[in-house]
């Protein structure tokens, strides 16, 4: 069966998010970059899904040139190949993201089993770049997965609701959505990472509609830099700590 | 097809006819959009109670065999078909997992633009969240119809007087597709231990716990508080304890009366799991760590002397 997973690059805030001088975006000068943790295990799934049923698994990013690090990253833990649809660096809305998604997926022709997608990307969270993807190819979505299992072209997705889970059974092909926890993602291998040099990446340059969510400005909640009453060093400060904990009344 | 400026239409989710809180929260936030109109409520299944009093005027209610178990895109139908019959000007739901579900199937079968997790809205302007929380984004929806859904716990519930609301009952046309995806089983989970989400303490580790076996203490000290244990991401992936214990954007939102971080360094990322928290003692030997910047208390030290120390003093003053 051949897998399609749709990642996205965000760069990886430490304590503090920190804009550009004209609010529209991260300052990212010093940090690094990364895919959802989500997109992670929708990574590490559709690997595993080709290792146990053969196939190809592809991944696709909609992102700026240097996007194609997180594809290599992808398949350093085993992805075949990649699709790049490269953009200037401006955020695109959900809308056209997926229309997007949607137009490679046909330009590509292979016939994907599984589409697989996060449940919201790390960044944005929109909540509807997969069930958009969906709709426009006439396919079943399930969102908010974290188990997945196939057999005789049939899918079973389990979802947390209620402190069990639901189960989902549909035909394939099929769109679904991830979250993390899904499964525990290899660590990229030296040999794993060697590869992916090698690997194929399909570039091209998709052209962007207008906003219909359109983006004016970014701001920093109020409520971060309070500064935390230090109660003591070390061991010492356990009496302390306990008093507040009775003040609390959880003790 | 051009809307009313004041219709303002609200899907509520509930569970047996009673209105989960994010949903009565959308209500409350909607009301404003609606410029003093009386609200239309949309529910499937069973007439959600006591709506009246959230200032819904009209209860739209769509009945179907089909929902005896939930199917995202039949709901969505739902909805698609009283937004034809209304036209209101704004379409807004709880930003839950299902509520973003269901609206994000309303946009893509009208092809209209969705804003999740909104904080404020005039009009096409909102203010939604990002990064789970940690960043906020100002954006405008160009769309007639301005579909978006409520943060969840961003808005304070209001009542209003009002009158039972009128109902309006319909049976969607609903296709092939719109029922191929629907829960079709259930599987519970072995119960027994506090639930992460509701407990009233959470006692976490980091990757300053420096292994599986670190996660004794911590396990001692939820114990004696009647707490659960937590734990960030670095340790979820080295694969020192279950993802169901990760705190965080991708993890478990937490709400406790206090959230004692020890070995964690406060990443945003994990930071937005734990916004819910009344209280949070950070422990840490880093006296620069950024969690002391969200914390209200800290101890700088090495968690696997101050952790047992608080074990110890709890039960000295409890006699134990
Ligand atoms: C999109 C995205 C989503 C994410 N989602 C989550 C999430 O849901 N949850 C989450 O937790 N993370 C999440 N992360 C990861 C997050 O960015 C951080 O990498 C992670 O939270 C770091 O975990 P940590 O604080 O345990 O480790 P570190 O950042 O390495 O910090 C360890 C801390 O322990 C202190 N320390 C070390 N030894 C001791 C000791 N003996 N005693 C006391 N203190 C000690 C150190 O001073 C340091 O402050 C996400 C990241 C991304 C990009
Ligand atoms: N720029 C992008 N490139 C590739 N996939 C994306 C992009 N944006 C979103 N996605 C996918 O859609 C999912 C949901 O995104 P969203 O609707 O923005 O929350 C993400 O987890 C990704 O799998």
């Amino acid at each position: 069966m051949n897998v399609l997973t749709c990642v996205k690059r965000v760069p990886m805030t430490g304590g503090t998010i920190v804009l550009t001088e004209d609010e529209q975006a991260i300052e990212t000068r010093h940090l690094g970059f990364t895919i959802s943790p989500h997109e992670e295990c929708g990574v590490e799934e559709a690997v595993r899904l080709v290792e146990a049923h053969g196939g190809e698994s592809v991944v696709l990013t909609l992102g700026p040139a240097e996007a194609e690090e997180q594809l290599r990253d992808c398949m350093a833990i085993g992805a075949d190949r990649a699709i790049h649809l490269v953009t200037d660096g401006e955020e695109w809305d959900p809308q056209a993201t997926a229309a997007a998604v949607v137009d490679a997926i046909r330009a590509d022709g292979t016939a994907y089993a599984l589409i697989l997608f996060g449940n919201e990307s790390a960044d944005a969270g929109n909540y509807q770049v997969a069930i958009r993807v969906a709709h426009a190819l006439g396919l079943p979505v399930v969102s908010g997965i974290k188990g997945i299992g196939v057999s005789d072209g049939q899918l079973r997705c389990e979802r947390e609701s209620g402190g069990g889970r639901d189960v989902y059974e549909l035909p394939l092909p099929a769109v679904v959505s991830v979250l993390e926890g899904l499964n525990l993602p290899r660590y990229p291998s030296v040999p794993g990472r060697m590869r992916a040099k090698s690997k194929p990446v399909a570039a091209s340059i998709p052209s962007r509609p207008e906003s219909r969510l359109e983006r004016k400005r970014l701001v920093v909640p109020a409520g971060q830099g309070k500064q935390a009453e230090i109660l003591g060093q070390g061991a010492d400060a356990a009496p302390r700590v306990v008093e507040i904990l009775q003040q609390i009344g959880v003790l | 097809m051009t809307p009313s400026t004041r219709k303002v239409l609200v899907v509520i989710e509930h569970a047996d006819g009673a209105p989960t809180e994010p949903s009565l929260q959308a209500l409350t936030f909607a009301r404003p959009l609606a410029a003093g109109e009386p609200l239309h409520a949309l529910a499937v299944g069973l007439a959600p109670r006591g709506l009246g009093d959230h200032g819904v005027g009209t209860l739209h209610l769509a009945e179907h065999e089909a929902f005896g178990s939930y199917a995202p895109a039949a709901v969505a139908r739902s909805v698609v078909e009283t937004i034809q019959r209304l036209t209101p000007s704004a379409v807004i739901a709880a930003g839950s997992e299902l509520g973003n579900e269901v609206m994000a199937h309303v946009a893509a079968m009208l092809d209209l633009p969705l804003a999740a997790n909104c904080v404020s809205a005039t009009g096409a302007d909102v203010t939604r969240i990002r990064w789970g929380g940690s960043l906020l984004e100002e954006a405008t929806v160009h769309a007639d119809t301005v579909l978006l859904t409520v943060q969840p716990h961003t808005v304070a519930v209001e009542t209003t007087t009002a009158e039972e609301p009128a109902g309006e009952l319909f049976t969607p046309e609903l296709s092939a597709a719109d029922l191929a995806v629907r829960v079709t089983g259930r599987v519970e989970a072995a119960t027994g231990g506090v639930s992460l989400a509701d407990a009233k303490v959470v006692v976490s580790a980091g990757r300053g716990a420096g292994s599986a076996e670190g996660f004794g203490i911590i396990e001692e000290l939820a114990g004696l508080l009647g707490g659960a244990v937590g734990c960030s991401r670095a340790v979820t992936m080295a694969g020192w304890r279950p993802h169901t214990d990760q705190v965080g954007q991708t993890g478990t939102k937490i709400a406790p009366e206090i959230y004692i971080a020890s070995g964690i360094s406060g990443a945003t990322q994990h930071m937005a799991g734990c916004k819910g928290a009344k209280k949070i003692l950070a422990i840490n030997t880093d006296p620069d760590a950024p969690i002391f910047a969200s914390a209200d208390y800290g101890v700088i030290g090495d968690l696997r002397e101050v952790v047992p120390a608080i074990s110890a003093e709890i039960r000295r003053v409890k006699g134990l």
